[in-house]
């Protein structure tokens, strides 16, 4: 407990049940490249937003999403797809 | 294609209390649970207030329900970088049943448990189905749902009806955002909160928090626990876990230089919390929004054949003592009582269904939402109250416990010296009218409302 855990390492407490597919999406990548301060990767607790400054993109790693939706309310530009995993897949919290 | 008497969307507290009510009035209720199992995408902090289930289920504790510790402590700490200036409070009359109505759970346990007395009332629960949109007639009354099944189960889609749908969908409600009854929330309007789950023998959480049997401490902490963002960390005792976490403003978070789990991370590290977790272990990390509009964002709450209940109606009492599941529960039982009504009368019209928002408005819900409705104005426009001032009083409670061998005149000048600097006489007294009228308290409404618009206009 003293050192502190990534967020991957937290991660790996869970359970999840991984969808095939990502349920979050950009609708126009070409809006994020000017986006000021990029409060979707700030507020995600889960890292699930990486901005690629090389390639100007936005990295989504679906797996990590804890499905909180937080970056939906925070997108200045309501540029993300937000959906939820289907049939039951992503999170599973055992405690909650 | 499916047909029942009412759909219910989401096996939370709200939608779990309304199919539990309608399956016992003898209708054929389906209720939909995206996850896995009911509580599977659930999370608070967190404490159940249950009047609203001793209502529905006066035996729920002999039922098993799966509560970790009744409420006996609460305790606020106001914390600057380094010190702690804590209240707390306990008497002997909350750990006698009813216990003040206050335990801590887990969530993922309780909504499973809760969902299962629906099951047993007669309620079809199907977990792990996803509601793409609303069914609609030719005139636009919402009819049914259109979802899709489990992962693997054949056929991958389907349609449900039922004459009414009761939506309790949660704080991401895209659905109701989708048929127009709310816009989505500002960041300013939601809160994000993280959360751990730590493992911790139940003899060491005794031990450590002075309890016995089946006490349980329910503790918030404010100030630099969120690094002085609005909001405030929460520490909660169950059986054998603890509960430690956040719940910032959105808003803040997406201005922050620091990512939500390094906050927690500070927050864990704090002289004044470190101790009380040492040695626990991890079992899992969550997080969850709350909606914190209040009063004045509750959206329409009904439309012909379509109703609001639970979180995806903002039905969460933000203020200075904040709840959410109960009333959620309470919105379900009425949800379900107007949907009653409405087919005694054989009317499921958004002017019969509007019956729903009135027993809202007659029940704790919305007298203490509508109550509390400057709250969040409150917070907003006074982000020192969580930023500056809790180092303030810390600071002042050193100086005046500091032993230095001053003389009393030179403490009161260093303490003067240290309020005027850190806090000030104007912006102190400008906040304090301004939280009186926003709690309304000490005689608030009697006499002056130009008082308080000077204070929100100084």
């Amino acid at each position: 407990m003293s050192k502190r855990p990534t967020v991957e390492q937290r991660l790996y407490w869970n359970e999840t049940r991984p969808d095939r597919v990502s349920h979050l999406d950009v609708r126009d990548p070409a809006r994020c490249g000017p986006c000021d301060g990029r409060p979707c990767v700030r507020v995600c607790p889960a890292e699930t937003y990486l901005w690629e400054a090389a390639d100007g993109r936005l990295v989504i790693r679906f797996e990590n999403c804890l499905e909180c939706g937080a970056c939906r309310i925070v997108c200045p530009h309501d540029n993300l797809d937000w959906r939820l995993p289907l049939g039951g897949r992503g999170i599973c919290y055992r405690y909650g | 294609m499916e047909r029942f008497d009412a759909i219910v969307v989401g096996a939370g507290p709200a939608g779990t209390t309304a199919a539990l009510v309608l399956a016992r009035s003898g209708l054929r209720v389906a209720l939909l649970e995206r996850g896995a199992y009911p509580g599977a995408k659930n999370l608070m902090g967190g404490v159940l207030y249950t009047e609203v289930l001793a209502s529905l289920v006066p035996d729920f504790r002999e039922r098993g329900a799966p509560l970790e510790r009744y409420v006996a402590r609460r305790g606020l700490s106001i914390l600057s970088a380094g010190a702690e200036t804590a209240l707390s409070f306990q008497t002997g009359a909350w750990d006698a049943p009813p216990h003040n109505h206050g335990y801590t759970v887990l969530r993922a346990r309780f909504d499973r448990w809760y969902a299962g007395l629906a099951e047993e009332a007669g309620a079809e629960l199907v977990c792990g189905v996803g509601v793409d949109r609303l069914l609609a007639d030719g005139d636009g009354t919402t009819c049914g749902v259109a979802v899709r099944m489990p992962a693997d189960a054949s056929p991958a889609e389907g349609e449900l009806r039922a004459p009414v749908v009761i939506l309790a969908d949660g704080v991401n409600s895209v659905l109701a955002e989708a048929a127009g009854l709310r816009p989505k929330p500002r960041p300013g309007h939601v809160a994000l909160g993280i959360k751990e789950t730590l493992a911790l023998p139940r003899e060491t959480i005794e031990d450590r928090f002075g309890l016995a049997g089946d006490q349980g401490v329910a503790w918030t902490y404010v100030g630099e626990a969120t690094g002085g963002r609005r909001g405030a960390g929460f520490l909660y005792t169950n059986r054998d876990t603890l509960s430690v976490g956040l719940v910032v403003y959105a808003a803040d978070l997406a201005d922050s230089d620091v990512a939500p789990a390094e906050l927690l991370d500070r927050f864990k590290e704090h002289p004044a919390v470190a101790p009380r977790l040492r040695d626990a272990e991890p079992l899992e990390y969550g997080a969850h929004l709350v909606p914190e509009g209040g009063y004045d964002r509750v959206p329409p709450l009904a439309r012909d054949g379509l109703l609001l209940a639970g979180d995806a109606a903002g039905l969460v009492g933000a203020s200075p003592r904040p709840q959410g599941s109960n009333y959620a529960m309470a919105s379900g039982e009425l949800a379900a009582r107007a949907v009653l009504e409405a087919r005694e009368a054989g009317d499921f019209s958004a002017a019969a269904l509007s019956r729903y928002r009135d027993l809202l408005a007659e029940s704790f819900v919305l007298k203490q939402l509508e109550h509390h409705r400057d709250w969040p104005g409150f917070v907003e426009r006074n982000p020192h109250v969580f930023a500056s001032w809790p180092a303030a009083l810390t600071a002042l409670v050193e100086a005046a416990l500091r032993q230095d061998g001053r003389e009393p005149q030179q403490r009161e000048a260093e303490l003067w010296d240290l309020f005027q600097r850190r806090v000030g006489v104007l912006p102190l007294a400008t906040t304090a009218v301004q939280l009186r009228n926003a709690l309304r308290i000490l005689g608030y409404g009697k006499t002056d409302r130009l008082v308080e618009y000077l204070a929100r206009n100084w």
